[in-house]
């Protein structure tokens, strides 16, 4: 059987695939897709977690749920506020959105 | 389904909620507010019907009545508390007040048609339907005389409701002023009643212990000497019913309260409003006869007496259709206080109930009368207008009938009913007193039926009259109905055939307690002569030879005693006399006086003290205080310049330094705002590390 740490090596190396996509990509959708990663390998955490620390207890999985759930409302709302950037903006590069610049 | 009454609250509640509703809300919408007026009362009258059939099929209701209250609040160490009571009685009220309110409201939608002020009507009208409902189902004194202040200040602003006219705007502060006169005494006797038994609540008021204790009480009244607490409580309180039920010497508001919309006229002043006077000394029955043989039932039984053949004497002699109908009100509320004094309890809730329904008819016939004739109100310009108004004529005739008491409409069962208790009590003058009144009511009835439908039209607007919209016509179709029939329920039982068939249900449910009225043939026989007679009369003077346009009225052939009876045995202009006059006078003289004697006296204080204030100044001030004021503006001068050092070199100085670095700060840490998204989540992340790392290093 697969011990625990691969599971989390899988995920930490995800996160910080999806990290490094959130801070370096210029594209405003990359980054949105960035941020789907990094929930994604926190998903696999609380399976895996389940799966060997507690069994049989479904904790783990309704959490993941949730947070698919959550990741699609938040997927949604993102766009729909990049399409609105960009109609106001005619970009979306994130460097280029700096109205809130001191 | 005992539950059914914790509805009973509701009641009052829904036209409350319409008229906070158009009054904050829907004001400019004129349609909706109608539709909310109508829509909340329609709603009361459904749960009234509940109530009320919930009332009738319980079992020894007046024994142990429903009764639900909740705390209101702590005064000293009395709770006062607010409440619901369902008794028979309230029963029947519930029957009858929002019925006819329902069908005045609809009428009103048609009525009041293109006012400016629609919304506001259907407002005012709800908030009286609230005070009127509400004093119903109240379960104590306190709550009913709030509820019939509530009416009160709806009754001022309705019957000023078209106040650009000045006779309505004095109309209404007639009303107002007048019976507030009555709700003084009201309240006098409610002060006096909770000084004397601690509470106002009707089940501990009426009980028998403590109407006993009442009786033996002793209060010393001035000019009568010892007088039982009861009687003299019972009086205060009827001084209420004399204001609001307009009795003799309080009557002369009514007639004018006909300035107000026709809707309001049936709603207040037929229906509901004057009769909340009578309904409270139905409540207070046990009260008023707490004495036995006492002086109350006899003042209440005279009052009522008086005021039933009083005002019938001046409803003959006038000519303005509204008028005529105000005055037949004010002559039986005069039946229903006279009956309830001679002990006729339930002959007076019986009468008090038909009379609403045909009253509320024949004003709301006479608003469409009014209407159709293009607002004629005179009868003597109208005639002729049975042909014109098919469906007002019939009504009205129906409602003419029953008022007159002619078998078997409404009116004559109750009114019967009075006569015969007062006959069998031995009362022999009161029921002289009301069998004239009843002949006079029946021919002034006749006067005006003849006047205004038959014969041809006197004048222009009577000639191109035509019937009204069906909002008002339905109405009376259903009035009708109730004023033709409803009497069938109070038929005394040894009634030849239709007693046995129907058993008397109205004396079963109100007046279990009370012994059930029989027939006496004498008095049915006459008051039926007499009915007939009247309407004869009318038909005689002018039904026979129709009075043709300009001719005088038949009645004027009687010289002085016709101008008495259409002046109103001047009883406004006495009052006038009596009481405005001398206020005016007093006031005048207090001018007069205030104006030479009080102005004489302050200019010499104040001619006095200039004198004094000039000597003080020549020998006090210059030489003494000038010189101690110099003194100290100098000091005060050296110390100020002390003082502008100090505060421009430190403390300036501290503020100064305190800005700068504060702007210095600023300046440096403003290159972190980028604004970038990403930039904000580096440091976010980098921070994150450093944590960990510490994290694991400690």
């Amino acid at each position: 059987m697969i011990p625990l740490t691969w599971y989390l090596v899988l995920a930490a190396a995800l996160f910080c695939i999806g990290l490094y996509g959130v801070l370096a990509r210029r594209n405003a959708i990359g980054l949105l897709m960035g941020i789907e990663l990094m929930l994604n390998a926190a998903n696999i955490n609380l399976l895996a977690f389940e799966r060997y620390v507690a069994p049989n207890s479904l904790v783990g999985q309704a959490f993941v749920v949730f947070n698919i759930t959550v990741a699609a409302a938040e997927a949604a709302v993102g766009l729909a506020l990049i399409i609105a950037i960009y109609r106001s903006r005619d970009t979306v590069a994130v460097e280029d959105i700096d109205l809130l610049r001191g | 389904m005992e539950g059914l009454f914790n509805l009973t609250w509701l009641i009052p509640v829904f036209p409350l909620v319409a008229f906070a509703t158009i009054v904050l809300y829907v004001r400019r919408w004129k349609n909706i507010s109608s539709y909310l007026a109508v829509g909340a009362i329609a709603l009361s009258f459904v749960v009234s019907q509940i109530v009320f059939w919930m009332a009738i099929s319980t079992p020894h209701l007046a024994e142990a009545p429903f009764h639900s209250v909740i705390r209101w609040m702590n005064t000293g160490q009395t709770l006062l508390q607010m409440g619901v009571m369902v008794d028979p009685l309230t029963a029947v009220m519930l029957f009858m007040v929002p019925l006819v309110c329902t069908m005045i409201f609809v009428y009103a939608i048609g009525y009041m048609h293109g006012d400016p002020r629609y919304s506001r009507f259907f407002a005012y009208i709800c908030l009286f339907a609230s005070g009127m409902l509400g004093l119903v189902v109240a379960d104590n004194l306190l709550m009913l005389f709030m509820f019939w202040e509530v009416m009160g200040l709806c009754s001022y602003l309705l019957i000023g409701f078209w106040f650009e006219k000045p006779s309505a705007m004095k109309a209404g502060l007639k009303a107002f002023l007048t019976t507030r006169v009555g709700d003084a005494f009201f309240l006098m006797g409610l002060v006096l009643l909770y000084g004397q038994t601690g509470s106002l609540a009707f089940d501990k008021v009426l009980s028998p212990a403590t109407l006993q204790t009442l009786a033996n009480t002793m209060l010393t009244v001035p000019f009568f000497g010892a007088v039982p607490a009861a009687t003299v409580i019972a009086l205060l309180i009827f001084g209420g019913t004399v204001g609001k039920s307009a009795q003799f010497p309080l009557h002369i508001w009514l007639p004018d309260a006909m300035e107000g919309p026709t809707p309001v006229s049936a709603l207040i002043h037929a229906a509901t409003m004057v009769s909340a006077g009578v309904y409270l000394v139905v409540r207070m029955f046990p009260l008023f006869h707490a004495v036995p043989h006492g002086s109350a039932p006899e003042v209440v039984t005279f009052i009522g007496a008086f005021t039933a053949l009083f005002a019938s004497t001046i409803a003959v002699a006038q000519n303005d259709i509204k008028k005529v109908l105000a005055y037949s009100t004010i002559s039986q509320l005069g039946y229903m206080v006279m009956a309830l004094g001679l002990g006729a309890y339930v002959a007076g809730a019986f009468h008090l109930i038909t009379h609403a329904f045909f009253k509320a008819l024949l004003f709301m016939g006479s608003g469409s009368v009014i209407v159709g004739a293009h607002h004629e109100q005179d009868m003597m310009e109208m005639g002729g207008l049975r042909s014109r108004m098919k469906i007002t004529f019939w009504t009205y005739i129906v409602g003419t009938l029953a008022l007159a008491g002619i078998p078997p409409l409404a009116g004559f069962w109750s009114k019967d009913e009075i006569l015969a208790d007062a006959f069998g009590h031995g009362h022999i003058l009161a029921w002289a007193v009301g069998s004239a009144a009843a002949f006079l009511t029946a021919f002034y009835m006749g006067r005006q039926i003849f006047l205004v439908f038959f014969g041809k039209p006197r004048s222009h607007h009577a000639e191109h009259a035509k019937e009204t919209p069906k909002t008002m016509v339905y109405p009376l179709i259903v009035l009708a109905f109730f004023a033709a029939l409803l009497g069938f329920v109070g038929v005394p039982e040894d009634f030849p055939v239709l007693g046995h068939l129907l058993g008397n249900p109205f004396h079963a449910f109100v007046g279990e307690a009370y012994a059930p009225g029989h027939v006496n043939w004498l008095v049915m026989g006459l008051s039926i002569l007499l009915a007939s007679g009247g309407l004869g009369l009318g038909y005689l003077l002018y039904g026979r030879t129709p009075l043709v346009a300009g001719q005088p009225d038949p009645l004027a052939r009687l010289g002085p005693v016709y101008k008495l009876l259409k002046n109103k045995y001047y009883c406004d202009e006495i009052y006038h006399l009596i009481f405005i006059r001398p206020v005016t006078w007093l006031g005048d003289v207090m001018a007069v006086v205030d104006k030479n004697g009080l102005d004489w006296v302050v200019n010499t204080v104040g001619r006095s003290t200039a004198a004094f204030g000039t000597a003080l100044w020549r020998f006090v001030d210059v030489p003494i205080i000038d010189g101690a004021v110099n003194l100290v503006g100098r000091s005060g001068d050296v110390f100020s310049r002390l003082w502008g050092w100090f505060d421009n070199a430190i403390i300036d100085g501290a503020v100064n330094a305190v800005g700068a670095a504060t702007s210095w700060l600023g300046r440096e840490l403003r290159s972190m705002q980028t604004g970038r998204v990403q930039n904000y989540l580096l440091i976010a992340s980098v921070n994150v590390v450093v944590l960990v790392l510490l994290y694991m290093l400690l």
